[in-house]
């Protein structure tokens, strides 16, 4: 299915973006993993053909206003918050 | 190209706009949530798991927002698609909570349009290339420091998934003075479809491209040689929020970019900040290219297929349109037009006001009193839009001779605004009623034999004496009478 294998440079690239930080042993060790996967994915090739069904068009709702969750159910998933609002490091 | 044969002949700008503008609607693009902040609302008051982007929520797209974009398509003479769909684009940044933003990329639901604008009293038409809807990012707040020395940062989520529509243009415009005519029109516009409140903190949101070529490559009638484009370097300014701030921005590139070319230097090829507070664009490091955002299809959002919507949906008539009318349908000049179209409201109540009185006393009360005494104010018409029958009033009772125009421009409408009465109330309590025609001739008749000395001069030829008995039986007045007709009855007594 995939015509170009993850590599590790591909991961470290995807890493940064993601803002995560890999060294170059996690990031063999996720290009190897990541290959695995895609050779699940190759099984999908050999699934017969079945009858969809109709492709949904035009899915859309009403512009009526329905209630938000208030601040403290906004918030309780968080794990850091102040004054509010969710709380978290420098973004540059 | 090289800085040296950039420098070798006049050169020109190409510049295109990225223009954001959010929708008016009564909630958020994929989800129930309002768009209305409160006043003084607190953070994170306005959000749902879908708009969180909690795992399981599945956005559903608002239908007036789809509405509102076939407006904006119809009005910029755009072409519908006949099927548009939407796509994420990844980025990890807090301001979207789900590490993505729900856009369209390869199907924008309009496409093809252009607006006409005039520039110094030539027009110029600009071509729109799309125009696509995406959901606006939340705010953040750097705390304790600017966005690079920030200590932490807080978020809130109340704006995020309001709709926006990014309307992006060919790169039509040669100088920075036409982005801002065009932001202007582009406004007024949205403002007519009533899809877009100017008002709004934050509902206008600008990124251009700026590129320097040879003016050997602008062909006739301006076309602009792709090859020339494509190789010469371009800038792309961000954070840019009004008209004046995107002419500001581009005029400081264009003479940032002639500078390094003249110095010998290449122009970056780069994304720079507008700094508004130093009037100052600044290199922005930028991590992501375009395919970085590795796009792909929003496979919760099903497809649209909107095109015949341009037909069902009326917009109303575009203000070019009602500026030509207004000025056959009532005889204005091109200034008084241009000054009555300037916002749908303002234009409504004119055409109420035109057809009860005369048109040509309600476009001097609508153009110059009321829209000057609210500029004076730094209010618009929409601060007082619930006190339009009031202004008619005041017109009707001018109309009808029952006030001064003096008095009703100096005092009914000064108060009216200051202290929120309604002009009968400040009639009353002013005295201004135009005085009966007895209490003037009485004032005259005492005039003439309170002031001798000016019967005298004005027997005598002196011609400022007739002005000073006229001052005399205004204030006795109280400024009700009409100075006109004063000055005439004076002469005829003072004749006999």
């Amino acid at each position: 299915m995939s015509e170009t294998p993850v590599d590790a440079a591909e991961v470290k690239h995807v890493a940064e973006l993601a803002r995560v930080d890999l060294d170059s042993e996690e990031a063999d060790a996720f290009a190897a993993q990541f290959a695995e996967i895609l050779e699940y994915f190759d099984a999908l090739d050999e699934v017969p053909e079945v009858d969809t069904h109709e492709d949904l068009v035009n899915v859309m709702r009403a512009d009526d206003i329905e209630e938000s969750l208030d601040q403290t159910a906004a918030l309780q998933n968080a794990d850091e918050t102040e004054d509010g609002f969710f709380k978290g490091p420098r973004v540059s | 190209m090289t800085a040296k044969a950039l420098s070798e002949g006049e050169l020109v700008s190409v510049i295109g706009l990225e223009v954001h503008v959010q929708l008016e609607t009564d909630t958020k693009i994929f989800c129930g949530c309002s768009t209305e902040p409160a006043d003084g609302e607190a953070p994170n008051t306005r959000t749902c798991p879908t708009c969180l982007g909690l795992p399981g929520a599945l956005p559903v797209v608002n239908e007036g927002a789809v509405e509102a974009a076939v407006k904006v398509g119809k009005a910029l003479d755009a072409d519908i698609a006949e099927q548009t769909r939407f796509h994420r684009k990844n980025y990890y940044y807090p301001d979207l909570p789900k590490n993505f933003q729900i856009t369209q990329y390869d199907a924008p639901i309009c496409a093809d349009g252009s607006l006409e604008v005039s520039v110094a009293g030539r027009r110029r038409e600009i071509g729109i290339q799309r125009a696509h809807l995406e959901e606006d990012p939340g705010s953040l707040q750097h705390q304790g420091g600017s966005i690079d020395t920030a200590d932490y940062t807080l978020v809130d989520y109340n704006r995020a998934g309001t709709p926006l529509m990014e309307i992006v243009t060919d790169p039509d415009f040669r100088t920075p003075t036409e982005t801002r005519a065009f932001l202007a029109k582009l406004e007024e516009v949205l403002e007519y479809l009533g899809v877009f409140d100017a008002a709004r903190d934050g509902s206008l949101r600008i990124d251009a491209n700026i590129s320097l070529i040879p003016e050997a490559d602008v062909g006739e009638g301006g076309s602009i040689d792709t090859d020339a484009l494509a190789s010469a370097n371009r800038t792309e300014v961000k954070n840019i929020s009004s008209h004046k701030g995107a002419e500001q921005a581009l005029a400081y590139e264009v003479t940032r970019q002639k500078n390094a070319v003249q110095r010998g230097r290449a122009v970056e090829q780069e994304t720079r900040h507008w700094d508004e507070s130093r009037g100052i664009t600044v290199s922005m490091r930028s991590k992501e290219a375009e395919k970085d955002y590795r796009y792909f299809r929003e496979a919760d959002l099903p497809p649209l297929s909107v095109r015949g919507w341009r037909e069902r949906i009326d917009i109303p008539e575009l203000p070019d349109a009602r500026r030509e009318r207004f000025r056959e349908a009532y005889g204005l000049d091109e200034e008084s037009a241009a000054k009555l179209t300037s916002t749908k409201a303002v234009a409504d109540f004119y055409e109420d006001v035109a057809g009860r009185f005369d048109p040509d006393l309600a476009a001097t009360w609508v153009a110059d009193n009321l829209l000057g005494e609210l500029n004076y104010r730094d209010m618009s018409i929409t601060d007082v839009d619930h006190r339009l029958e009031e202004f008619a009033r005041l017109v009707e009772l001018v109309d009808a001779g029952e006030i001064t125009t003096k008095n009703a421009e100096e005092v009914v409408l000064r108060t009216m605004l200051d202290e929120g009465d309604d002009p009968d109330a400040v009639i009353d309590a002013e005295g201004l009623g135009t005085a009966p025609d007895e209490e003037v001739a009485v004032a005259v008749g005492e005039a003439i034999e309170e002031n001798s000395d000016a019967v005298a001069d004005y027997h005598a030829g002196e011609g400022g004496a007739i002005n000073f008995l006229v001052g005399q039986v205004m204030g006795k007045t109280g400024g009700s009478a009409d100075p006109g007709d004063v000055n005439e009855l004076l002469r005829e007594r003072l004749e006999e």
